[in-house]
């Protein structure tokens, strides 16, 4: 199976290929956009700031590309809020598959939002039911709202959307690479899709 | 509900990991990315790797055990040590660690705290804070607790936070290596004036401990070394215990 990650001005890209690795996939990291386009599936991490990457997406097309792919696609982290429609981080409009908005925590939380969470309401095609209550690793400042295309959702004071999906699509806001056994499982069932 | 964290942490020379006594009297109890993995299947929440060598070839190592703890462990971890200015954090996280903790480096340069969000975000800064009580107040200590400065303990965490710190690691000299228990009343002058995460080092020596410093403490994250080291205490039987106690825990 190909897997392809995709390559841009985030950190982190290392962590979700070393997950892959340990589940037997040697995945590649790139911006080819035919290596993109043939891949049997594709993520798209990253941890970074919203509106510098939309900014840097839409300069290489990668934004125009990730929509019309239709393979299975899984965000995570920024990611998700990417594939959203606009993010209040440097009020950017992002690339709007999921028609969701992507606010800040209010200031009287602990922001970020760092460490295990538990997921609730789980359902959809990504997350099999074993997951519900399970913990999962989140480091976010920013949350998408909870809609119509939420799969699973997180209470850290507020509820809101801990992993979405539509059609090929699947993101989440946590980080299944960093998320134990649990998010061994969530990257696995992407895999099997 | 978000979890409370249990953190242990490996100090490290040449590879190894060792643990200090007060910050002296080093013995060594293994494989660190063994040791790691076996924390991460255990129940470890996080994890903290601190390189404590001095010399140049050991630093490489360092870089190297990096990114052998990243493809070997599936849970989040911080390194730390010996970190200068940002070109000493690029290889890093290029290797695959989620953190860094500086300590040191932020207190004579400041500015390198900004600089490290900057580019890669808060939620990559640690700044770790190694204080004494002392004449009524909690003074501030670079070099692995062995120069005092004139920084206080709560003005300098506030002024870490303003900068673009996403966590501060506090540890207590006069409770590190005591087993008596972590600092809690600090520990809770920290967390609930900061709106960044606090991880509480330095005293655990009995379940309770953790019990306390969660509770009384409001510690987002605790973190111990020798006595998870030393199996004085399993991650899991503290996680029991902790439920038990009505602390969130994974």
């Amino acid at each position: 199976m190909k897997v392809a990650i995709v390559k841009y001005n985030a950190g982190n890209i290392r962590s979700v290929y070393f997950a892959l690795e340990r589940l037997g996939i040697e995945a590649v990291i790139t911006d080819d956009h035919e290596k993109l386009r043939t891949a049997d599936r594709v993520i798209f991490p990253g941890v970074g700031e919203a509106s510098t990457t939309m900014k840097y997406l839409k300069e290489r097309k990668l934004d125009i590309l990730l929509r019309e792919l239709t393979q299975p696609v899984l965000g995570i982290c920024l990611g998700l809020q990417l594939m959203c429609a606009h993010t209040e981080e440097g009020d950017a409009d992002c690339i709007g598959i999921f028609d969701l908005e992507v606010k800040k925590f209010e200031m009287k939380l602990k922001v970020p939002h760092m460490g295990w969470n538990s997921l609730e309401n789980v359902r959809g095609k990504l997350l099999s039911p074993e997951v519900e209550g399970t913990f999962v690793y989140f480091v976010h400042s920013y949350y998408a709202a909870l809609g119509e295309n939420t799969s699973a959702m997180t209470h850290y004071n507020i509820p809101f959307s801990a992993a979405i999906e539509r059609d090929n699509f699947y993101a989440t806001q946590f980080h299944p690479e960093k998320s134990g056994p649990v998010g061994e499982k969530i990257l696995k069932n992407f895999l099997e899709l | 509900m978000l979890a409370k964290r249990i953190i242990p942490c490996l100090d490290i020379r040449d590879g190894q990991t060792v643990k200090g006594i007060n910050f002296l009297d080093i013995r060594e109890v293994g494989d660190p990315v063994e040791m790691g993995a076996e924390y991460a299947r255990a129940g470890a929440d996080e994890l903290v790797y601190l390189d404590i060598t001095a010399t140049h070839e050991g630093r490489n190592l360092f870089a190297n055990l990096v990114r052998k703890i990243a493809e070997h462990v599936n849970i989040p971890f911080t390194v730390g040590g010996g970190i200068r200015d940002l070109s000493d954090v690029d290889p890093l996280l290029n290797a695959g660690a989620d953190k860094v903790s500086i300590n040191s480096a932020v207190v004579k340069n400041p500015d390198l705290i900004g600089q490290v969000a900057r580019s890669y975000g808060s939620q990559f800064v640690v700044v770790a804070i190694d204080a004494n009580f002392e004449e009524d107040d909690w003074f501030v200590y670079v070099n692995g607790g062995r120069i005092k400065t004139k920084r206080r303990l709560f003005e300098w965490a506030r002024e870490a936070e303003q900068r673009g710190a996403g966590e501060i690691l506090f540890t207590s000299m006069n409770h590190d290596g005591t087993k008596n228990g972590y600092a809690n009343q600090a520990t809770a002058q920290l967390s609930t004036s900061l709106g960044i995460p606090v991880i509480a080092s330095g005293g655990a020596g009995k379940m309770n401990h953790f019990v306390d410093v969660f509770g009384e403490g409001e510690a987002d994250a605790a973190l111990a070394a020798s006595i998870f080291h030393f199996r004085e205490i399993g991650i899991q039987d503290l996680k029991t215990h902790l439920r038990n106690h009505n602390i969130p825990v994974r």
